[in-house]
């Protein structure tokens, strides 16, 4: 005997927290029966004495997984779960549904940043989805996410993060997430190289946020189209103008010594610093000389691994100097008579400074 | 021309994409009253519209009022080609035709298409203005009430309950009309559903008729049914039971002096018993053990009708209880008189309620029931639907005659089904049989609230259990026994009856769900063939239904069954029959014995020994279940059984119940321990299944009761927690070589399961209890059976529970403490308990029991409900989860009970009617069968939830799902699917109104590809 049909509807839609993860995580059917097994569903009350093994689960979860399909056409427009009629899903559960159906897996974010979020990138989800051991279906469904969040907002007016929330009813958290990722999708940013491959997404989540914030169209003028999502243009023009401070030799002797003057004795890696300023100093500004060409943008994290974190890291600067170091190099420049473009340095600094910190890890 | 309708299209939202070049859609819409039809402008390119229309105004009289649904068509505008439907939205206006319930509809409303389901949304509001007519040849009926509900409405009180109401229209099924094979499959659809509305809004309006000549002004238990008789036609039924309600305003409303001493003074002395002497046998008779087999309890009388196509058969089944006849003295005499006189002048003394007013029933006689098989023919003349108005006339005639038999007047709990295969078709009623306080039934005779007492012809709590019939001239063998409770009057020892738990009834522990399960394999056969097959099978069928409702009943140590239902429907090869009841013990009723199982060989040892095996199994299975369900039948002292009957019995009342406690144990049976176990033969290996198929019924797990009443016994403390739902399974029995065996154990096996899933689904509520759990069984086609349940899981509170459970010692004390703080919460439902702690409790508690005594009026009751909503609305608020206001669509509860936990109802809004078909042509899109009707049911929820919320409503009460069969044909690519609901709705107490709803659902078809 088969059971041809079996469903259950209630007047108030039910959905088991635990079936809806592991639908979440793109197990089948039976894959997700096997893990409730092991995980002891049965055991738990309600479920009485010699129920049929996997039986009542399969049809419970059968259930639940329509229950969530049907629900998946709603949770791709959030707003919409409010005021449909054809589920009754208390408001609090409503906000949980869409927050964990938005939810993503941090390594598999990880993989996609950068990319460009278009049709080639889903078809090599397989590849992504192997490396990181999550589930394809769940890789999509990220993917989709992802995408649908990018569409909707990249034409927006106003700042990205409560266009997100507006949106998508996501919580603060993770819509300033959702934002790094529409940011890092919209700009490129190559994340893939091997020297990168030890920053997280956290990482790049924390430097997209600092990028947003001040070096977007937004940051100086809150009534711009997509301007949360492209870098200032003008902004990135001038930085030409900070050549200067490397180019003039007496502005570089002059901003090494009222550097290294105030640094020493206060941070141990003294003399390598003073050997390798230039260097360094040379490193940061023709980074932000380059950032007008696309290519160079793009890899503005691997330029500044490469000409800054990774001289450091050879030389072994413990955090804290670097901070030092830091505040000093962007703070000594204002005291060059021959440097005119303070604000411009400052809005530079500030953020490279701000990522620089967040970068310096192993 | 007595009524002014007015609507306004306000605003579409979520509107599908109609153009797929702009993604959007120029919608417009049509509303349509009668003949008369209005346009909305079109409102270009967009998927969230803005009509906000002018106020269309039709001026229609008010029978089409009553009729007619307004029709709102959504479309889409198209310049070069017709205009593309979107959807459409039927409101049944009927609910503003009353002048206390809603005055304005607005709100949402779902658009539903056939074929593709709900649509988007749409904004309408609608008003009626309707003008005083006096006419008294007026065919319409406005103002009557109709509820669902079968008992009296909570915020009502019933001042006359004058009886049974019927009708029923006949049309033909549009779906079967030539023309039906050149419209499209929408059209066809919409057809049906036009008609459906228009046949039910006809019949509620005759049903009125009735009811205004009989001078009610309400209809309560209001029970609507379609047959869906395919060729012959399409039949829309409805019982209900007509009555003269007054509207509770508040607590004032009560009048004090109902409660005042004199009255009752005067009152007392009536109910004393009149005639002391009958007693001086009952204790001194000795109380035999008997082996008592059940087949005679039931009698099968079979009518061969004249006429070759109408074969009738009607089985009847009557389970004896009560006592009285030349016993009960004079003052009996007299009551069954007036009782008769009040219920002769009526053809059928019937009443679709299963709850009353305390007071209301004096006995119950028990069930009867009475089928019939009749072949179907075509309807020629829509109009005079004589032929079906006599089969059931004469089925009635004969549920009648069985309730004589009984000693009964009346037939309580009655309701009516039918089930259809082809062209054969079974129609089936049951009722209890019962003897009723004339006192509710008469114009003019109650005053006050002398109408809501409760009449001391026997302590409350025991009086109704006691045989209305003839001690020397039993309608059947059964074994009597004297009350347990008064020791004055015979009981039967068991008592089947169709009807709730009596609110006086006196119960020892919890109640449980017990249904009997059976499936029987017939030939196929053609028209008259099938109906002779079918009419041989069935009195076998209700033998072994009733054989295994007793055995289970037995099994878990209870002695009475209540809200009984059986349920027989035909299929091509087969019948299927389901019983459900809740059983319980009634503490009236003699203990019940156990099983005892009886070889036919007893000289073989090895069998010898396994009967004995399966002896121990069932003893112990008995054991536990008395555990789980708290059945602990008080154990009496023995020096006390020893004393001889005190006086006191014979004083007046007001003593008696001072003397209660010493009074009431002196006549407890000495033999309640082995009497008159059941035997159980086993003479083949038939015998043996069935005895297994006794035992694999699971008891609930832990945490879980599940009943089919609407309270269950022995829990009161309710929570607000409920969550009602609809649960459909279809299973093909894949054997070809099919045997009865089989067939029974697979079908056992598919309610069982059911039942566990649904335990497991809910296991979050635990603890909780399935209240009102509804089973309905189809065959839709060959080997397939399927079975839909739907019933309310409200949790309660544990705490309060086991507390109660918890020290037997003290449990009368506990008890009637308890249920003192819940009996502020649920008066009417629960007043039962203090009753029935009563035999027991201990002098504290003289006081207490003494005030029940005397007759607590009905009225006080109530009044206390109303003392006490604060404290059931602080309860409340202090479990549910808190709700967000700020969301725009409103929580509807919906339940198949009358009420709702820790709320009030302050409102009936009227009942809503619904019929609806849905089919799809794509079906694996809509995630096969199982995700087609999933995505149906949820889409019926939620059209049921919006028009209650447009009424401004908040809960929809008595929701019934009365039919639910699902069809697929593979090899036409099809599949139809058919469910039938109804249900009224109500709100909490913070809102201002309450509804009712009575929906009835689709019918889909589908096309199904299979690869």
């Amino acid at each position: 005997m088969t059971n041809d049909l079996d469903i259950f509807v209630g007047n108030t839609t039910l959905i088991d927290e635990e079936v809806y993860q592991l639908w979440l995580d793109g197990y089948s059917v039976s894959e997700a029966v096997s893990q409730r097994l092991r995980a002891g569903a049965l055991e738990q009350p309600g479920a009485g004495p010699g129920a049929g093994p996997g039986a009542v689960l399969h049809s419970d979860t059968l259930d639940h997984y329509r229950t969530c399909h049907m629900l998946e056409r709603l949770l791709h427009a959030p707003p919409k779960l409010a005021h449909q009629l054809l589920f009754q899903i208390p408001p609090e559960r409503q906000a949980g549904l869409i927050q964990r159906y938005y939810a993503f897996d941090e390594p598999f974010v990880r993989e996609l940043l950068g990319k460009k979020l278009s049709k080639g990138t889903k078809k090599d989800l397989d590849d992504v989805s192997a490396k990181t051991g999550i589930t394809l279906k769940s890789c999509r469904r990220q993917f989709d996410n992802f995408k649908r969040v990018f569409k909707a907002v990249e034409e927006l007016r106003g700042p990205l993060v409560d266009n997100i929330q507006q949106h998508f009813l996501l919580p603060d958290r993770l819509a300033r997430d959702y934002a790094a990722i529409v940011f890092f999708a919209n700009s490129r940013f190559e994340t893939g190289k091997k020297k990168l491959q030890y920053l997280s997404f956290r990482d790049f989540a924390a430097c997209a946020q600092h990028l947003i914030q001040h070096w977007t169209l937004g940051a100086v003028d809150s009534h711009v189209d997509d301007m949360d999502v492209d870098l200032d243009k003008e902004f990135l023009q001038e930085l030409k103008e900070l050549k200067v401070l490397v180019a003039d030799k007496d502005l570089l002797d002059q901003h090494k010594s009222l550097v290294c003057t105030a640094l020493r004795g206060k941070i141990s890696v003294y003399n390598e610093m003073e050997t390798n300023f230039k260097n360094l100093s040379r490193g940061l500004v023709n980074i932000a000389c380059k950032l007008t060409h696309a290519k160079d943008l793009r890899d503005f994290f691997v330029d500044l691994v490469e000409k800054f974190i990774e001289p450091c890291k050879a030389d072994r600067w413990p955090p804290s100097d670097m901070r030092l170091f830091l505040t000093q190099y962007t703070g000594s420049a204002h005291a060059l008579d021959a440097f005119r473009h303070q604000a411009l340095w400052d809005r530079y600094m500030n953020t490279v400074t701000a990522c620089l910190l967040q970068m310096y890890h192993d | 021309m007595p009524g002014k309708l007015k609507v306004k299209i306000v605003a579409g939202r979520h509107l599908p994409v109609m153009d797929r070049a702009s993604d959007l859609t120029d919608a417009f819409v049509e509303v349509k009253f009668g003949n008369t039809t209005f346009k909305t402008d079109v409102y270009p390119k967009s998927l969230n519209p803005q009509w906000n229309s002018e106020w269309f105004k039709f001026e229609v009289d008010d029978e089409e009022l009553q009729d007619e649904p307004l029709q709102i068509t959504v479309l889409d505008h198209d310049t070069y080609s017709a205009n593309d439907a979107i959807g459409k939205v039927y409101i049944d206006i009927d609910p503003l035709l009353y002048s206390e319930a809603a005055t304005v509809i607005s709100g949402w409303f779902p658009i539903y298409d056939t074929i593709h389901g709900i649509r988007g949304e749409i904004n309408v509001v609608v008003k009626v203005d309707l003008f005083n007519d006096l006419n008294r040849f007026r065919q319409s009926s406005c103002g009557v009430k109709f509820f669902c509900t079968t008992s009296i409405p909570k915020c009502y009180r019933a001042v006359v309950i004058h009886g049974f109401v019927e009708e029923l229209v006949v049309n033909e099924d549009p779906e079967y009309q030539w023309i039906d094979r050149i419209r499209t499959p929408r059209a066809s659809n919409e057809a049906r559903q036009r008609l459906i509305s228009l046949m039910s809004g006809e019949l509620q309006r005759k049903i009125g008729l009735k009811v205004l000549e009989m001078r009610g002004n309400a209809v309560v238990g209001y029970l609507q049914c379609f047959d869906l008789e395919g060729e012959s036609g399409l039949v829309v039924r409805a019982i209900g039971t007509a009555c003269t309600l007054d509207k509770l305003s508040s607590t004032s409303a009560f009048l004090p002096a109902c409660n005042s001493p004199s009255k009752e003074m005067k009152e007392i002395p009536f109910n004393e018993d009149p005639n002391p002497n009958t007693h001086s046998s009952g204790p001194s008779t000795p109380l035999k053990n008997q082996t008592y087999s059940f087949s005679p309890s039931k009698s099968y009388s079979r009518q061969s009708s004249s006429s070759d196509t109408d074969l009738s058969l009607t089985p009847k089944t009557g389970m004896g209880s009560g006592s009285a006849g030349k016993e009960g003295g004079p003052f009996k005499a007299l009551l069954r008189q007036q009782t008769q006189s009040a219920l002769e002048q009526r053809e059928f003394p019937f009443f679709t309620l299963t709850s009353f007013p305390p007071g209301f029933l004096v006995h119950v006689g028990g069930v009867v029931s009475a089928r019939s098989v009749k072949l179907l023919d075509r309807i020629h003349n829509p109009d005079e639907p004589e032929t079906r108005d006599a089969w059931w006339a004469e089925i009635r005639q004969e549920i009648k005659s069985h309730a004589k038999a009984l000693g009964c007047h009346a037939v309580v709990g009655y309701s009516e089904s039918t089930s259809i295969c082809e062209e054969v078709c079974i129609l089936s009623a049951s009722g209890t049989a019962a003897v009723l306080n004339p006192r509710f039934l008469q114009d003019g005779t109650m005053e006050g609230c002398l109408d809501q007492r409760i009449e001391e012809t026997s302590p409350a709590g025991c009086g109704f259990c006691h045989i209305p019939y003839d001690e020397l001239n039993m309608p059947f063998p059964a074994h009597l026994t004297y009350c347990y409770n008064c020791r004055k009057q015979k009981v039967p020892d068991v008592l089947f009856t169709t009807i709730d738990l009596p609110v006086e009834a006196m119960v020892i522990g919890k109640g449980c769900l017990i249904q009997a399960r059976l499936c029987r394999l017939k030939k196929k056969a053609q028209a008259e063939a099938n109906a002779t097959v079918i009419s041989n099978l069935l009195p076998f069928m209700e033998y072994e239904v009733h054989t295994q409702l007793m055995n289970k009943l037995k099994l878990r140590g209870m002695n009475a069954l209540f809200g009984l239902r059986i349920q027989i429907s035909v299929g091509e090869n087969m019948l299927v029959g389901l019983a459900s009841a809740t059983g319980v013990y009634l503490t009236a009723l003699p203990t019940p014995g156990g099983i005892q199982i009886a070889g036919k060989t007893p000289n073989d040892g090895t069998y010898e020994q396994h009967i004995s095996h399966m002896q121990k199994k069932i003893n112990d299975t008995i054991a536990k279940n008395k555990e789980i369900y708290e059945i602990n039948p008080p154990e009496i002292p023995e020096e006390i059984i020893g004393s001889p009957i005190p006086e006191p019995r014979q004083r007046s009342k007001l003593l008696r119940s001072q003397s209660e406690s010493s009074d009431e144990v002196t006549e407890l049976d000495l033999s309640h321990g082995k009497k008159d176990a059941f035997v159980l033969e086993i003479d083949d290996t038939d015998a043996m299944e069935d005895v297994h198929s006794l035992l694999t019924d699971a008891p609930p797990p832990p945490g879980f009761y599940s009943c089919n009443t609407e309270i269950m016994p022995g829990i009161n403390n309710w929570t607000p927690e409920i969550q009602m739902f609809t649960s459909v399974r279809v299973s093909r029995l894949s054997n070809i070589t099919l045997t009865n065996q089989m067939l029974n154990k697979n079908f056992n096996d598919l309610c069982e399961n059911l039942l566990k899933s649904l335990y497991f689904k809910l296991r979050s509520m635990i603890p909780c209890c399935l209240c009102h759990v509804n089973f309905t069984v189809a065959l839709p086609e060959d080997e397939l059976i399927q079975v839909a349940v739907t019933a309310v899981a409200i949790t309660f509170d544990k705490n309060q529970a086991l507390q109660t459970s918890k020290v037997p010692a003290e449990k009368s004390l506990q008890r009637a403490s308890t249920d003192n703080e819940e009996q502020l919460q649920f008066p009417l439902e629960l007043c039962s308990d203090p009753l029935a702690s009563q035999p027991f409790s201990p002098a504290k508690e003289v006081l207490e029991s003494a005030s029940s005594h005397t007759g607590i009026p009905a009225a006080q009751r109530v009044a206390s409900l109303d003392k006490a909503s604060p404290l059931a609305e602080g309860h409340a608020r202090h479990r549910s989860v808190p709700c967000s206001t700020n969301s725009t669509v409103t929580v509807v509860k919906m339940t198949p009970l009358s009420f709702i936990p820790g709320a009030k109802i302050t409102k009936y809004l009227g009942i809503i009617n619904m019929f609806f078909i849905r089919e799809t042509t794509s079906l694996r899109e809509e995630g096969g069968v199982s995700g087609f009707l999933h995505a149906f049911i949820a889409e019926v929820f939620a059209m049921v939830r919006a028009h209650v919320a447009a009424l401004g409503g908040n809960a929809v009460v008595s929701y019934i799902m009365k039919q639910c069969v699902f069809m697929e044909n593979p090899n036409k690519n099809q599949a139809q699917c058919l469910v039938n609901r109804e249900g009224p709705t109500e709100e909490e107490s913070t809102d201002t109104c309450k509804g009712r709803k009575e929906c009835e659902t689709g019918d889909g078809e589908t096309e199904v590809r299979r690869d």
